[in-house]
């Protein structure tokens, strides 16, 4: 009897055969959809220029920008918390690197430190006052939505007597800084596939994309380190027993708040970086920016296999979220729609790639 | 097999839909805007390309614009068609600085750029070939000569938006063709601060002839203003773009006229000249100046019906 017992590993412990643990991934009906996107797109619009090189980085670095506020709405929601005011956050950190910038002759670096200094300030007082006076969170944010949208519109307003603000290019060349959010990398490589032949080129010869923008690299890299943080270590769990079961939790020694407050912050950060991206690349601030992308990246996490309700859910999940959305957003381009339609056409196409990732996700849970 | 039935649907889609777009060798244009779907005056512009469309046989417009007023995604939509290779593109440049950069790719990738609306002052320096728009000083101008055949020697510029460049150009060239140099109403588009803003200053300058509106939103609490105070016809009143209210106003005498840039002209030439460009290499040596066209009472009651069909 003792002899079975001990030859028997205890179930918590065995290791389940490779693809059903793949299979059971909360990312794998993001990833199955991405696929149909993917092969949607190559019937309808294979031959318009949209898996060209171009066309290729157009669709990844929107996707990019998308992914990087995804992933971090998604640890937050995993942890059971919306954050709505990222969209409003976009605006005001966009102004927040230009004004100094423009107007107090700021170098480039101290405005995007101020700006993250300012992202880490509200997303601490979102999460403080969520935590402490146990509001939903979804209300809480709301508020941020319309305070910092309104604070960026009134104090632009009220410092420049514009609402755009533009030359900021001039400032930040030759910034140590700026290259690591507006530029683009691996150009001499580019030179070099083009120089063979072996990429698209301009009329020129020059190549037909500069580089990749360093946004999707932020895209990949963040994405993989919220996978790690998440899957590998302890604060991982603690963001998963946050968004499972908050008091469960709390009695078992994890700081549900302090945790909270944290993820609060990371997406109020990542608004920040969005922002810096979008100044530096593009040149300019202005009070728009950042308009619906709080919709957007839950849109983005949810179709990643994130639960709305907390607990369950992945960091690669959003990035195949958000390169569905971006391919679709691009995508339907191509395909010769009238854009009136666009946002019919994105709506299905989210609904049917959550319905399709639910289907899988459901039929692989209960098959094991 | 409900799945398999969605994707074999979803593949005939798409070959239906290419089907569509490659029927025979055409000429693809695609026009990219900033104007909202929801814009009133842009969709006079959208029609134009759409009606461009439909009177062009051998041309197809796709006609693209971003969902808000956000120039980063308006970029990302003309690196978009210039991946797409169209045989012409037709933008609009609010912002040079976010918008430059896919501009001038599109220019590098052998793609004929023809730009509407906004960026006169800048288009050039972009490589685009030809501007299809109103140049804000001149129609400014032609207001202030307008004016001055009425009479006027004291009047105002009512500006809704301090700070915008274009707002500034009209009046500025409002002075030119006045010859005298008109006071500045400052406001923003609160009817009811525009109207209170337009008494308080009546009431100060009595001598006053004309309020010279700078856009379409602060016309008609003018017109109150003015009418409130009996002075109608005494203050000659006069602004740019148009409205259903402005268009009665007018025809009604209540202004003496409306700065309308026919921006259905925006929309149709574009094409026209793109297509010419791509079949025999013809493209017009200066900018295409689609405005001011002058609404008068004489013919606001057509106006008024043309813009009930979409095309003012």
């Amino acid at each position: 009897m003792a002899s079975v017992t001990a030859n028997r590993v205890d179930e918590r412990l065995q290791q389940a055969p490779l693809l059903t643990r793949l299979l059971s991934r909360p990312e794998l009906g993001a990833i199955a959809g991405t696929v149909l996107v993917f092969a949607f797109f190559a019937v309808v619009a294979g031959g318009s220029g949209m898996f060209s090189l171009k066309g290729v980085i157009t669709f990844l670095e929107v996707s990019a920008q998308l992914g990087i506020l995804a992933v971090f709405a998604s640890l937050l929601m995993i942890a059971g918390e919306f954050d709505l005011s990222v969209g409003s956050m976009i605006g005001f950190a966009g102004v927040a690197i230009a004004i100094p910038v423009t107007l107090y002759g700021w170098p480039v670096w101290t405005a995007v430190l101020f700006a993250f200094g300012v992202a880490v300030l509200v997303g601490y007082v979102n999460g403080y006052i969520t935590v402490k006076t146990g509001l939903p969170s979804f209300i809480v944010t709301l508020a941020g939505l319309f305070v910092l949208r309104g604070l960026t519109i009134g104090l632009t307003r009220l410092l420049t007597g514009r609402t755009q603000i533009p030359g900021i290019h001039k400032f930040s060349e030759g910034d140590w800084l700026a290259p690591l959010f507006g530029s683009d990398a691996f150009k001499g490589l580019f030179v070099w596939l083009a120089a063979r032949g072996w990429i698209d080129t301009l009329p020129n010869g020059a190549p037909a994309v500069p580089g990749i923008p360093v946004s999707i690299l932020w895209w990949l890299g963040l994405t993989a380190v919220a996978t790690w943080v998440l899957l590998r270590t302890r604060f991982g769990n603690w963001i998963f027993a946050c968004g499972g079961d908050k008091n469960a939790a709390r009695n078992v020694g994890v700081p549900v708040d302090r945790v909270k407050i944290i993820l609060f912050i990371g997406t109020a950060c990542a608004a920040a970086l969005f922002a810096a991206i979008q100044v530096l690349k593009f040149g300019s601030a202005d009070t728009q920016r950042g308009l619906l992308k709080e919709f957007e990246a839950i849109i983005a996490v949810v179709i990643g296999g994130t639960l709305l309700t907390g607990g369950y859910g992945s960091a690669i999940g959003p990035a195949f979220g958000a390169l569905i959305f971006g391919t679709v957003q691009m995508g339907i381009f191509y395909t010769g729609v009238d854009t009136d339609w666009f946002k019919v056409f994105v709506g299905v196409m989210v609904l049917v790639a959550v319905i399709f990732n639910n289907y899988i996700r459901k039929r692989m849970t209960e098959a094991r | 097999m409900r799945k398999l039935a969605s994707v074999l649907g979803a593949a005939a889609l798409g070959v239906a839909l290419s089907a569509a777009a490659s029927a025979q060798e055409q000429i693809r244009i695609v026009m990219v805007t900033h104007g909202q779907a929801a814009s009133g005056f842009w969709s006079v512009a959208k029609k134009g390309a759409d009606d461009a469309d439909a009177d062009l046989a051998d041309t197809v417009v796709e006609y693209r614009s971003p969902e808000t007023f956000d120039m980063v995604t308006m970029a990302q939509l003309i690196e978009a068609a210039v991946a797409s290779k169209p045989d012409g593109l037709a933008v609009s440049i609010p912002d040079a600085d976010a918008l430059g950069a896919a501009i001038k790719g599109a220019v590098a990738a052998g793609i004929p750029v023809v730009s509407l609306n906004s960026g006169s002052d800048v288009a050039r320096d972009l490589g685009v070939m030809v501007h299809v728009g109103q140049t804000e000083f001149e129609a400014g101008e032609g207001g202030g000569e307008k004016m001055k055949a009425l009479g006027v020697t004291k009047a105002a510029c009512l500006n809704q938006e301090v700070g915008n460049v274009a707002l500034d150009l009209r009046c500025e060239g409002f002075e030119k063709g006045l010859g005298v140099k008109p006071d500045i109403i400052a406001t923003s588009i609160d009817p009811t601060e525009v109207k209170n803003a337009v008494t308080a200053y009546l009431t100060k300058n009595p001598d006053a002839q004309a309020i010279f509106i700078l856009g379409s939103d602060p016309a008609m609490p003018a017109v109150e203003a003015v009418e409130g105070m009996g002075l109608i016809g005494k203050v000659k009143l006069a602004t740019f773009d148009l409205s259903e209210g402005i268009l009665e106003a007018v025809r009604d005498g209540k202004m003496e006229f409306a700065i309308d840039q026919q921006q259905y002209l925006q929309g149709y030439l574009p094409v026209v000249l793109l297509r010419l460009y791509k079949k025999f290499g013809l493209m017009p040596g200066a900018d295409v100046l689609t405005g001011p066209g002058f609404v008068t009472k004489d013919n606001a009651a057509d106006v008024i019906a043309w813009s009930a069909a979409g095309y003012r």
